[in-house]
């Protein structure tokens, strides 16, 4: 088990150095189209080939780490960011209708085929890396409001709450203070998670070219444009198609992996 | 003849000794007590018995059942006779049985196991077992849940499951712990017609020396994995010859030194509190049920008094507790401490509230584990404004609840039941309260934990003038430390009074009930 923690960061620190790396240094240039070179084999100038423009698919994968990571992140970050506290607030208030008006929210935002959702949401307001990180985000919500509200349900029952009650404490009160950090091993792992989804949804958005636009590089588009040519140069689908499966599992490996080694529970069960 | 030998049987996990040299034996029909504190290997050893250990567990020495070697036996053999000869009740009745599946269900399933028994059969056989245990079929329908029965009624459906094959042995692991007295009288007067009755040998693990005295004939004392002292019950509890079983009897009678000192002066004062529950419909046009769980209770506390609470569970004594604390309202009545009004939630005045303070009873879930000691004992400064002096004061608390200032570094993991205990004392006491809630803040311990903390708690009580209330459904600990006490049941005080007055010459038939239920270890011997 140990292992495929470690395999799982190795895979994600890759696709993580790869972006970084592309910030400032990438093997080509992926504006440049070079026809004369178009569709070529790996070789030693270009390891992973070249497209249909003669672009060097090393640099678009790393540049497209970029963008996927990026949409990830951010689309995490509004998941957590909102659904954290509705989940704190829904556990602070149980039983009320505060509490049973922001679960009821967080279910019809669960009704909703989110693709379909964030398909329609970037056809309305024209496709971008931004829209598509609003739609990934928002379907982010309700997963982290529910995880936080059910860890959050078992801790409000436990005496170390009733002591906190005793010294005076409001509800915020205990739940930044007692709440949270109790139930911060769960966010991290659920937060890997939906970043591996993160990054497959964008993949997808992208695919259907709704995500980023060109020239910014997408893992989905690679895909995209790669589709008419998979019998001429597999090639071209198979690095883009290899690195989204890679950083995915490795996302998925590291959060299972976490998620063994941050709860004592499951510590010794191997 | 013995059913049972167990010769020199050694455990160990991980390297880790659990068990040392354990030698004992069990008759047919004969009921033998194991008795020691927690973490001694009482229930290793019922486990090593069962073939059930851990993983990682190496056991050596000789398990003889009917002349077979258990340790030997392959695993399928083991499982013919688990169940078959040898039957198993736990402490926890909530969690012993399946939640999903009917208790008529449950019985018969041990029953198709292991016989070609047809489902009808089996079901009769369910039933006519079930009727034995005391739940008889026109009340208690093969169709029930867990949920609908109470905890003794669960338990008596566990002792169902274990004794539906008729073994001739029954391993109860402190078959009672979770019950209330009451009910804990019927199990075990249950456990004794059924031995006597079905001619079942019994192995009774427990902590309750009392609860042994009465049920066993043979009795062993264990501590850290060895069996220390050994023989007939009452030669045994009479010579105490082992220092360790002497040590365990000083405890469990063990009354703090202490002098009742109330001032004149109230301090708390519960006037008329009524609380209520609105239950759900039963049916969809039913108007809602109410349950009052706290039903016109007067009380009063004076400065530096002992007040004692008892009564069973649900019988509002956490509800009145909670009322007091401020935490929850109460729909009439009132509640005064010092003469200002107790309300619940934020409009009660930090003030007011820093005049109290409680310590609960799990000593696990007390404490948040993420936090530092210092800053768990810091908590209720919250209410008076963090002093100056604070890490100060956290010393001095921590000092006079017998720790030493350096542990306000440590996580709460890092200490025992008591220690924790002791913390959780430490923490009510930072602030100066004039009256501390103590909610079965002993129920948790071991009997010489227990005997130090009680010790802590009336030395600080001469010290610093405290009140306390103290709510328990254990009797003997509320009869060795309160002045007065209060019983409590289906939410009204039905008697009170000085504690030696009621527990000596109860009057009113709920705490005769009480009082007789209580085991308790022969004067005579």
């Amino acid at each position: 088990m140990r292992l495929l923690l470690l395999l799982g960061a190795a895979l994600s620190l890759a696709a993580l150095l790869a972006a970084l790396v592309s910030l400032v240094w990438t093997p080509y240039d992926i504006t440049a189209m070079a026809i004369a070179e178009r569709l070529q084999p790996p070789s030693p100038a270009h390891w992973l080939g070249t497209d249909h423009f003669g672009r060097d698919i090393g640099a678009m994968l790393m540049a497209g780490a970029r963008t996927s990571i990026a949409v990830a992140l951010v689309a995490v970050g509004i998941g957590m960011g909102a659904g954290v506290p509705l989940g704190l607030l829904a556990a602070a208030s149980r039983g009320s209708l505060i509490d049973e008006a922001v679960m009821r929210l967080n279910d019809l935002v669960f009704a909703f085929p989110s693709l379909v959702i964030a398909i329609l949401i970037t056809a309305v307001f024209g496709p971008s890396a931004l829209n598509a990180i609003l739609a990934i985000g928002i379907f982010n919500i309700p997963v982290f409001a529910r995880v936080t509200r059910g860890a959050a349900l078992s801790l409000w029952t436990l005496d170390f709450i009733r002591a906190a009650e005793v010294a005076g404490k409001g509800p915020a009160r205990i739940s930044f203070e007692h709440i949270l950090p109790n139930v911060a091993n769960l966010l991290i792992v659920q937060g890997t998670i939906q970043f591996s989804l993160g990054i497959l949804a964008e993949a997808g958005l992208s695919y259907v070219g709704l995500g980023a636009q060109p020239p910014t590089a997408s893992w989905g588009r690679m895909l995209a444009e790669a589709q008419t040519m998979v019998t001429l140069a597999p090639h071209v689908a198979i690095f883009p198609g290899l690195a989204i499966v890679l950083t995915v599992l490795g996302l998925n490996l590291l959060g299972d992996g976490l998620r063994d080694h941050l709860d004592p529970r499951l510590r010794r069960i191997r | 003849m013995t059913l049972l030998s167990v010769r020199g049987l050694s455990l160990s996990i991980d390297a880790t000794p659990i068990l040392t040299g354990v030698s004992f034996d069990i008759a047919p029909g004969e009921t033998f007590g194991l008795v020691g504190e927690s973490g001694s290997g009482k229930s290793m050893t019922a486990l090593g018995v069962m073939g059930l250990l851990p993983r990682g567990a190496v056991a050596s020495g000789e398990v003889r059942f009917a002349g077979e070697n258990l340790l030997s036996l392959p695993e399928r053999r083991l499982t013919e006779l688990r169940g078959n000869e040898i039957g198993m009740i736990f402490q926890e009745p909530m969690t012993a049985l399946n939640p999903m599946q009917t208790i008529g269900d449950q019985v018969a399933e041990t029953l198709l196991i292991h016989r070609a028994a047809t489902r009808s059969e089996a079901r009769a056989a369910a039933r006519d077992r079930l009727a034995r245990v005391g739940l008889p079929g026109e009340r208690f329908p093969l169709s029930l849940y867990p949920h609908e029965l109470s905890g003794g009624q669960r338990q008596r459906v566990a002792i169902a499951m274990a004794i539906a094959l008729r073994p001739k042995l029954l391993i109860a692991d402190e078959p009672t712990t979770a019950l209330d007295v009451t009910t804990q009288a019927q199990i075990l007067d249950l456990l004794k017609r059924l031995t006597a009755e079905e001619s079942m040998a019994l192995m009774l693990i427990t902590h309750d020396l009392a609860v042994v005295a009465g049920m066993a004939t043979h009795v062993a004392v264990m501590q850290r994995g060895r069996i220390v002292e050994d023989g007939a019950t009452r030669t045994v509890f009479r010579t105490r010859a082992h220092d360790y079983t002497r040590k365990l009897f000083a405890a469990s009678g063990h009354r703090p030194a202490r002098v009742a000192r109330p001032r004149p002066e109230t301090l708390l004062e519960v006037e008329e509190a009524v609380r209520e529950y609105v239950l759900p419909r039963p049916s969809a046009f039913a108007p809602h049920p109410r349950l009052r769980a706290v039903d016109g209770v007067s009380l009063t506390i004076r400065r530096g008094e002992s007040l004692g609470l008892v009564g069973e569970s649900g019988c509002g004594k956490s509800t009145l507790t909670r009322a007091i604390l401020g935490l929850d309202p109460i729909q009439s009545g009132r509640v005064r401490l010092g003469g200002a009004e107790v309300t619940a939630g934020r409009t009660m005045p930090r003030a007011l509230r820093a005049r109290m303070q409680v310590v609960f009873q799990d000593p696990y879930g007390s404490f948040n584990p993420r936090h530092r000691v210092g800053l768990l004992v810091a908590e209720p400064f919250h209410l008076t404004g963090t002093p100056k002096d604070a890490s100060d004061r956290i010393a001095a608390a921590l000092e006079e609840v017998g720790l030493k200032a350096s542990d306000m570094t440590k996580y709460i993991h890092e200490f025992s039941g008591g220690q924790r205990q002791r913390i959780a004392i430490a923490r009510a006491l930072i602030i100066r309260p004039d009256l501390i809630v103590l909610d079965e803040a002993v129920s948790a311990l071991d009997v010489r934990v227990r005997a130090q903390v009680l010790d802590l708690l009336a030395r600080l009580q001469q010290s610093h003038g405290l009140a306390y209330l103290f709510v328990s459904h254990d009797l003997s600990v509320v009869r060795a430390v309160t002045d007065r006490v209060l019983v409590m049941r289906s939410g009204r005080i039905v008697e009170e009074g000085g504690t030696e007055a009621v527990f000596t010459r109860p009057s009113h038939p709920y705490t005769r009930q009480l009082v007789a239920a209580t085991p308790v270890i022969p004067a005579n011997w």
